[in-house]
């Protein structure tokens, strides 16, 4: 099973993070990511730039409302993931535990769905596209 | 309870080696360790429900074995000096950081795979003690019995005490031999999920993954040797392959038939780049780098036609050369027909056959099978895909042949 590790962090926590020599942060994911690939469980993970440079699509007007970042108070910024292979859901677990996130960050983890969460729509137009599309894109 | 029981199984397959591994090196004995190693988890599951589980799992296991073997050092009558020393030493680290070293789990790989023991020992010890199974995991993935499982591995600890295996890496001159005897204990375990030889079962992807897994940590711990890599693209690209192996009925799906949108691209992508990482060590394809570009070729084909039979045969060709292997010369025969026909690969098939080679395996009658009917000749054909069946283990795979004889 696959497994998306989300790292959600409050503007508070994100703030400290700024007052943290950076260097200190790389070391600390470093070695926290070094160790996921020596275990043979990581796949693949992105991090993601501030929210400052980011902006959101609002969906609750008639017309969609873009706006720039930062967006005032979040509770739980989205700012990266990892993705690994994990033989069961405590297994997620004890990965997700040993992440070097500080006060004010969670890790929501997430099955990721494969094949078999789609099985009884194996005739769907898209369901049927999409495994093209990922031979196109080289992704899983 | 069994949630404690649950969440230690994950802890130990994470980080099991480690600590068997810190605890080997101080007390130069593999099958200590792990005796030690099991008695603080048992504690662990009577501690753990009252306490929490602590933060460095791995260190609080190390820690409370290490105890333990001073504890019962220091009960024996007629301390021999040896024992004294290791607890001097053990006492002047029990306190200390807990520092697992790369080399201490590389040390691990080749006593587990060290070749005192048979080949069922191996593979046993390296999934206890490598990839951090239970007994009953590794048992019920090999569809033996758990007392069966359980004696196998305690015989292989007493094999390697017994036989005073040093916990340490092979010499230099050792080394190759050694580290393809690991391989091929990974890729025996690989091959067990992934074309199960016998029983009703198709394919256990957890043992297959689990091969997988041991593959990437050698991966990270020798990245120096072009083989380890070649067989974890190996393994990535026939994983891809996974889903589309099955019918929705759980019969079997050749390769020619599966619905190739249904293989993992992502794993594919994953193989191509391990394959690239042992190309540019620059030390030429051996064994399972050959076996992962003929691999690669077909995880890269479009359709069966599409395919870059000329270069697998060329792939094939090499491969045998270095192997002598009969079934690698008898693949060769399936990539000839494409490239030069049926006729051609007959030919091929009937000078192993005459050889002598494959005698009482289903593979020679099935793959001359397949030929002779390419060439018209029906009744030829059909007697040897019944040959064929008979010989199979795999009940799948006889009712696939049986089927294709009637076929005809």
């Amino acid at each position: 099973m696959k497994y998306m590790l989300i790292m959600r962090s409050t503007d508070a926590a994100i703030e400290a993070s700024k007052d943290m020599p950076f260097e200190e942060i790389i070391n600390a994911m470093g070695a926290y990511n070094e160790s996921m690939m020596k275990a043979g469980v990581l796949l693949g993970g992105e991090g993601l730039s501030g929210a400052e440079e980011g902006f959101v699509v609002d969906f609750s007007a008639e017309e969609p409302i873009v706006t720039d970042g930062p967006y005032g108070e979040t509770h739980e910024l989205f700012n990266g993931f990892w993705l690994i292979r994990a033989s069961s859901k405590e297994e997620a677990v004890e990965w997700a535990k040993r992440c070097p996130l500080g006060p004010g960050s969670k890790l929501e983890v997430r099955r990721v769905t494969d094949e078999s969460d789609f099985e009884d729509f194996s005739d769907n137009e898209y369901v049927q596209k999409e495994a093209g599309w990922r031979e196109e894109l080289g992704t899983n | 309870m069994t949630d404690i029981r649950r969440t230690l199984d994950a802890i130990w397959r994470i980080e099991g080696a480690r600590v068997v591994a810190v605890l080997a090196r101080m007390v130069g004995d593999v099958s200590l360790a792990e005796d030690l190693a099991q008695e603080a988890v048992a504690d662990a599951l009577v501690q753990w429900p009252e306490s929490g589980v602590p933060r460095n799992a791995g260190a609080w296991l190390t820690a409370v074995a290490k105890r333990k073997a001073i504890d019962s050092w220091r009960r024996r009558e007629r301390l021999d000096e040896r024992y004294r020393t290791i607890a001097r030493d053990l006492e002047a680290h029990i306190s200390g950081e807990w520092e697992p070293i790369d080399d201490d789990v590389l040390r691990l790989i080749f006593t587990a795979c060290h070749p005192v023991l048979g080949r069922d020992a191996q593979v046993a010890m390296t999934l206890r003690i490598v990839g951090g199974l239970a007994s009953e995991e590794i048992a019920r993935m090999f569809l033996v019995g758990v007392p069966t499982m359980q004696q196998r591995i305690v015989r292989a600890k007493k094999t390697l005490t017994a036989a005073r295996v040093p916990f340490e890496v092979p010499e230099p001159e050792e080394w190759s031999t050694r580290l393809s005897g690991v391989l091929s204990v990974i890729y025996l375990i690989f091959t067990e999920g992934y074309a199960a030889t016998s029983g009703d079962r198709w394919i256990r992807t957890d043992l297959a993954n689990e091969a997988l897994r041991l593959g990437r940590i050698v991966a990270e711990l020798a990245p120096g040797e072009p083989e380890v890599h070649g067989l974890v693209a190996l393994m990535e690209f026939q994983a891809a392959r996974f889903a589309a192996r099955i019918a929705p009925d759980g019969s079997p799906v050749l390769l020619a038939d599966q619905d190739r949108a249904r293989w993992d691209h992502g794993q594919i992508a994953r193989g191509d780049a391990a394959l690239a990482r042992a190309d540019a060590l620059h030390r030429g394809r051996a064994n399972y780098a050959l076996q992962a570009g003929i691999a690669q070729c077909h995880a890269h084909a479009a359709s069966v036609e599409a395919t870059d039979w000329d270069r697998i045969v060329l792939l094939y060709e090499a491969l045998g050369e270095l192997t002598k292997n009969p079934v690698v010369e008898l693949n060769r025969a399936v990539a000839v027909s494409m490239t030069s026909g049926p006729l051609a690969a007959l030919e091929i098939v009937d000078r192993l056959s005459a050889g002598g080679a494959l005698r009482g395996s289903h593979l020679l009658p099935s793959v001359r099978g397949e030929l002779l009917a390419k060439l018209g000749r029906i009744s030829e054909a059909r007697a040897e895909l019944t040959t064929a069946a008979e010989q199979v283990t795999n009940e799948r795979q006889r009712a696939v042949l049986l089927a294709k004889a009637k076929a005809l």
